[in-house]
């Protein structure tokens, strides 16, 4: 397993790898002041690092995301479930008057029965991922509202806003949430038999029936996994910003992740994920926006050249357009 | 009318046809026989436009034509209908038999009332009532292929293509529906039939064309051969010998599994059976008569309706594939691509597969070697442990399957097709492996269309017909005219 | 076989998102006294032009089996390119929008062309339209302008404005309820009566059925995104008329209750089976749920969104058990 990893993950890591360097490559030549960083009070400041700490918000959703995506699903709900997880962080620490500890957990616990929930829809009424995320997507937003009462919901709690806003040996805190679920979720996956199980899943499903595979299981776990992603998402946005606005909190959430995940080089057919993979995309993805804000492209037609780029990633994975090439290619070789 | 001479088609590495030929007169009904994998239905695509063959040539009434879509094929002629029962499930059946070649009337809209009268004339000339204004997934499977009839001769068709029409039909129907074809013989159509029911093919065609494993084997008038003369023809093979191994227990041992009136609708009627330890049992039977059905029972692959399944000797509910492995039971299915491997992951993680499932979620640390071990002992060429199995070859790929599950070392072992569309060298190595395990005292059943295979290799063979068990072979008994015979029994 | 014949689900369920419609709207007649007024309809009508047109097109890409997200994007693309034209360009409002629709028809063209030539995911390909979509619009006006053109006020607003002798005043209808109307018949007659709307139900059904009798899948696909596309566009033309201005930030997330509205209306997100009719019902559905909760009052908004989604879930189940009735008949046939 060991030597086959290098060569594969250089295969699948390879092209977003490039595709990070040459963008940072651009920053460094064209963006004055790019690669400046600077030391405070033992805290490193400048771009990269506010890439890496808004970066790792979806970092930590891309991973969920890229695991359910390689069981062939997709959960287009994590951004609703990030609003009511930070709604219910906020709403306990404001009125119950809990620890950060508590807050965080109860947080989680919401996110976790959201997982359940479309785990459930997916696997037991066999519904389309999409349609069965679906509901919560629509749905979900209203929930956390009906948390908040509609209002910002604002709490004073050091412990908790620091979660997001301090730094951990000059680093910010999320930059370190992300890095130890990363390592964590690898370890759990890679070091057991459920990274298998969620890629025999998504690439056959009832072969993996056949071999004794427990597919449903597998299935609601993927569900699972990805909205405690999401609801971590959402408790570390509403600790960043010191208040929970189930309006906009995880807007646009799913999009990025889903983004995320195809820009670190998984299909969204399944049968595969790469951790790396996610996280490298997400780190692309917010390298991408924050160039085109220094490039003075306003925030609001950043997708745009955003959505571009996407395409272009696609289109190198679109097998009719690779066996048109190849055509192509054989056709001018063998001309008369 | 129709010719095609030295077709060929390759998907991959897998060689489908392999120069094969058709002769097709107007006003006959011919007949396409052949067992799985010998390349009928890659034919039919390749003919009908579907597929592009990548040799050979297709002639129609003495001038050469290429269709490049189904839509091409039935404009010159030449109607077509597909195995699976390709209409569109939601739409009404006039909707159906007109889709793509609805009269026009106001504005461009479709004229109702006449693409009904059309249908309702297109169901009339296959004698059937029916109410063309109904939605397909309303009628039973077999007004829907007749349906597809319908729509395929509303065409001016000069060759009409039916791939297993009668699969899904029963005895009345399907006599109305040979009456149909025996009338549009005399309209001077040609007919080309797909089928494997020998009954069907005797009462019904003037000629036949075999198949086997993608290759020519023969062209006969129906008058001039024999029923076991065309099986013979379907099913044999060159052969390389496997040398038996020293007889375990055999019939003396206990029994592992066991049916009794196993049941299920529209796949097993009653089929009775008996697996015992170090006993390899052949399950012989024309496609369609409930083999592989079986196979999936016995693994709990499918739910059965009726019967009993009893697992050393005590009665046994298998609701899923899981149940079935606690016990120690093994199945590689026929469909080595859809059913059996993960084709996008590596050789070594489709062997661990059943074994790490085996172990729920425990650490992934493969037993020190274990893949190593199989791969080995089954010769499996494979540039690494870590290449896709997707592109090892079919022989290769059924060895990673038994590989997978002689990890678990299993007590019993149901092979549906192990040995289908493999060369002779990987298929002596399989067989000389099954023979192994059951020398060593696993109970295997194998299930194969190979009768010299099942004579080879098994203790006994159950032969199964029309989806029942009708005889049971051994000893002296079991030879290949025997089965042959029990196969190919007609009804009457 | 049984002689009885379980209706369809083409006509099932439309019939049951009529009953919900009904029901939510004699709730909202018994609960509120001016519920039953006809200002209150006339508002529905008009309040949901837009999400009326919008939830055609996309009914039309689902019963095809696909799936469109860049709706809502596109609906503000289109209302910022002749609020564009029309304000900084000095165009006549009716060539800006003939441009709007014709360049909507474009973009859902290019869409269809990668999802159904070149195979790529149609959720990735729509999702990244709505991502393209939106950013052009921020680029070609940055903030909301006002349209201020006689053709759009007078002309549209007030001349072609129907005046129905209804309640003390009368009641003036702007034409985009006619227009309204009109879309959903023009739609359920393309998918009802053509061979177009027969081609679109078979590939939404079984694309590879469909290819081998001799449907044109890819060239279907293109035309229905196209259509989609162009309905959007005429979308986002209704809700500038409906504003009298062209906002970049408008309608997002408008794609969402366009799905939810063809849910609720009975369409099988699987494809193949639907009705535009069930979807206007459903479009209706939503707008009342909405009426209904500003005039509780004291329900706040997001119980909207709430119903929604408990509705939908309700459809969705409906479907589910459907399929398993059908199911068992087939196994007892």
């Amino acid at each position: 397993m060991t030597e086959g990893w290098g060569r594969e993950a250089l295969r699948t890591l390879g092209g977003p790898l490039a595709a990070l360097a040459v963008l940072v490559a651009f920053n460094a030549l064209f963006t004055p002041g790019f690669l400046e960083l600077e030391i405070r009070e033992g805290r490193l400041y400048g771009v990269p690092v506010d890439i890496l700490q808004q970066g790792s918000r979806i970092a930590i959703v891309a991973l969920g995301m890229s695991l359910v995506i390689a069981t062939a699903g997709v959960d287009l709900s994590v951004g609703a479930v990030a609003a009511i997880a930070g709604a219910v962080a906020a709403v306990a620490l404001r009125d119950g008057g809990h620890a950060p500890g508590t807050a965080v957990s109860m947080a989680l616990g919401a996110s976790l029965a959201c997982g359940l929930l479309n785990g459930a829809l997916v696997v037991c009424l066999r519904l389309q991922p999409i349609v069965a995320t679906l509901i919560l997507m629509v749905a979900g937003r209203g929930v956390a509202q009906l948390v908040t009462d509609g209002l910002i919901v604002t709490f004073d709690e050091p412990g908790f806003a620091g979660l997001a806003n301090a730094a951990f040996l000059g680093l910010p805190r999320p930059l370190w949430w992300m890095v130890g679920l990363f390592v964590a979720t690898a370890a759990i996956v890679r070091g057991s038999n459920l990274g298998l199980f969620i890629e025999a899943v998504g690439g056959n499903a009832a072969a993996s029936r056949l071999a004794g595979v427990p597919d449903r299981r597998v299935r609601v776990s993927a569900y699972l996994f990805c909205a405690g992603c999401a609801g971590l998402a959402g408790v570390l946005e509403c600790s960043y910003i010191q208040a929970a606005d189930a309006n906009n909190a995880g807007q646009l959430l799913e999009l990025d992740a889903i983004l995320a995940v195809v820009i670190g080089g998984t299909a969204l057919t399944g049968g595969r994920f790469s951790l790396p993979g996610a996280v490298l995309g997400a780190l692309i993805l917010q390298t991408l926006t924050t160039t085109l804000y220094m490039q003075d492209v306003s925030a609001d037609v950043a997708p745009a050249p955003k959505a571009l780029a996407v395409l272009a990633v696609c289109l190198l994975g679109s097998p009719p357009l690779r066996a048109r090439l190849r055509e192509l290619a054989r056709g001018g070789g063998a001309a008369r | 009318m129709l010719s095609a001479s030295g077709i060929s088609k390759s998907f991959g590495a897998v060689r489908a046809l392999d120069a094969v030929d058709l002769r097709l007169r107007a006003g006959e009904i011919h007949c396409l026989m052949g067992e799985n994998g010998a390349g009928k239905s890659t034919f039919i695509k390749c003919l009908s436009g579907v597929h592009r063959p990548d040799a050979g040539r297709f002639t129609l009434a003495g001038e050469e034509v290429r269709f490049r879509s189904p839509r091409e094929a039935e404009a010159a002629g030449v109607s077509t209908v597909f195995q699976e029962v390709s209409l569109i499930p939601h739409l009404t059946v006039a909707d159906n038999i007109g889709l793509g070649r609805e009269p026009r009337g106001f504005l461009g809209a479709i004229d109702g009332r006449a693409l009904r009268e059309r249908a309702r004339r297109a169901v009339a000339r296959l004698g059937l009532e029916l109410d063309v204004a109904r939605e397909l997934s309303d009628l039973p499977v077999a007004l829907r292929q007749l349906v597809a009839i319908a729509r395929a001769i509303d065409v001016e068709a000069r060759v009409l293509v039916l791939d297993e029409p009668t699969s899904s039909l029963d005895r009345e129907e399907t006599e109305r529906l040979f009456a149909i074809l025996r009338r549009l013989r005399e309209e001077g159509l040609a007919v080309l039939l797909i089928t494997h029911f020998l009954d069907q093919v005797f009462t019904l065609s003037d000629r036949i064309t075999v198949f086997r494993d993608g290759g020519f084997v023969g062209e006969y008038e129906t008058a001039a051969i024999g029923r076991e003369e065309l099986v013979r023809s379907m099913v044999g093979r060159e052969f390389a010998e496997v040398e038996r191994g020293p007889d375990a227990p055999g019939a003396s041992g206990t029994a592992r599994i066991e049916a009794r009136g196993l049941r299920r609708r529209h796949a097993v009627e009653n089929v009775d059976l008996t697996v015992r330890e170090g006993e390899c049992v052949g399950l012989a039977g024309l496609l369609g008569s409930g083999r592989s059905e079986t196979a999936r029972l016995l693994f709990g692959a499918d739910r059965a309706d009726g019967g009993e399944i009893r697992v050393d000797g005590a009665a046994r509910r298998l609701e899923a594939p899981r149940d079935a492995i606690a016990l120690g039971i093994a199945f590689t299915p026929e469909e080595r691509k859809a059913d059996g491997l993960v084709l996008d992951l590596s050789v070594r993680r489709n062997i661990e597969l059943a074994w790490q499932a085996r172990r729920g979620l425990a650490l992934s640390r493969g037993e020190a070697g274990v893949v190593e071990r199989l791969v080995r002992a089954l010769d499996i060429r494979t540039p690494s442990l870590d290449a896709p199995v997707g592109r090892l070859s079919g022989g290769n790929q059924q060895k990673v399957l038994i590989a997978r599950w002689l990890a678990l070392a299993p007590r019993v072992l149901i092979l549906d097709e192990p040995t289908r569309g493999i060369d002779v060298a990987a298929r002596a190595e399989i067989l000389r492996e099954i023979e192994a395990l059951r020398a060593a005292g696993t109970a295997v059943l194998l299930v194969s269309s190979e009768v010299e295979e099942l004579v080879r290799c098994c203790d006994r063979v159950v032969v199964l017909r029309d989806r029942r068990s009708v005889a049971e072979l051994s000893g002296a008994a079991l030879d290949e005219n025997r089965i042959l015979e029990a196969i190919a029994a007609g009804h009457d | 076989m049984s002689r009885f014949r379980f209706p369809s689900r083409g006509v099932l369920t439309p019939t049951a998102t009529f009953a919900v419609l009904l029901a939510t709207y004699l709730v909202g007649v018994f609960s509120f006294e001016h519920f039953g007024s006809a200002a209150v309809l006339r508002n529905l009508l008009v309040d949901n032009a837009f999400l009326g047109v919008a939830a055609a097109g996309t009914t039309v890409v689902i019963i095809s089996g696909g799936i469109d997200l860049s709706v809502g994007s596109l609906m503000a693309l289109s209302a910022v390119v002749v609020s564009a034209l029309v304000g900084r360009y000095g165009w006549h409002p009716a060539p800006a929008m003939l441009v709007a629709l014709g360049g909507g028809a474009a973009f859902g063209a290019a869409q269809g062309g990668l999802i159904r030539v070149l195979a790529l995911p149609a959720f990735i390909v729509t999702l990244a339209g709505l991502f393209l979509a939106r950013g052009l619009a921020f680029a070609i006006q940055a903030q909301s302008a006002a349209v201020d053109h006689p053709f759009i006020a007078r002309t549209l607003g007030e001349t072609l404005a129907l005046e129905l002798p209804l309640g003390p005043r009368g009641m003036s209808l702007p034409p985009t309820v006619p227009a309204l109307l009109l879309v959903f018949a023009a739609t359920w007659w393309l998918l009802r009566r053509t061979p177009f709307g027969r081609r679109v139900h078979a590939i939404g059904d079984d694309a590879e059925a469909a290819a081998l009798m001799g449907v044109p899948v890819a060239a279907t696909g293109v035309r229905v995104y196209a259509l989609s596309g162009f309905l959007s566009a005429l979308a986002g033309l209704f809700f500038l008329l409906y504003q009298q201005s062209g906002d970049p930030a408008s309608c997002r997330g408008l794609e969402l209750d366009a799905i939810a509205a063809v849910v609720i209306g009975g369409t099988l997100l699987r494809g193949g089976v639907g009705s535009v009719v069930g979807t206007f019902f459903g479009v209706m559905t939503l707008g009342l749920i909405q009426t209904l909760i500003t005039f509780q009052g004291d329900l706040n908004s997001w119980w909207t969104r709430i119903a929604v989604g408990a509705l939908m879930l309700a459809f969705l189940l409906g479907h589910a058990a459907l399929d398993r009735l059908a199911e068992r008949a087939r196994r007892a046939a």
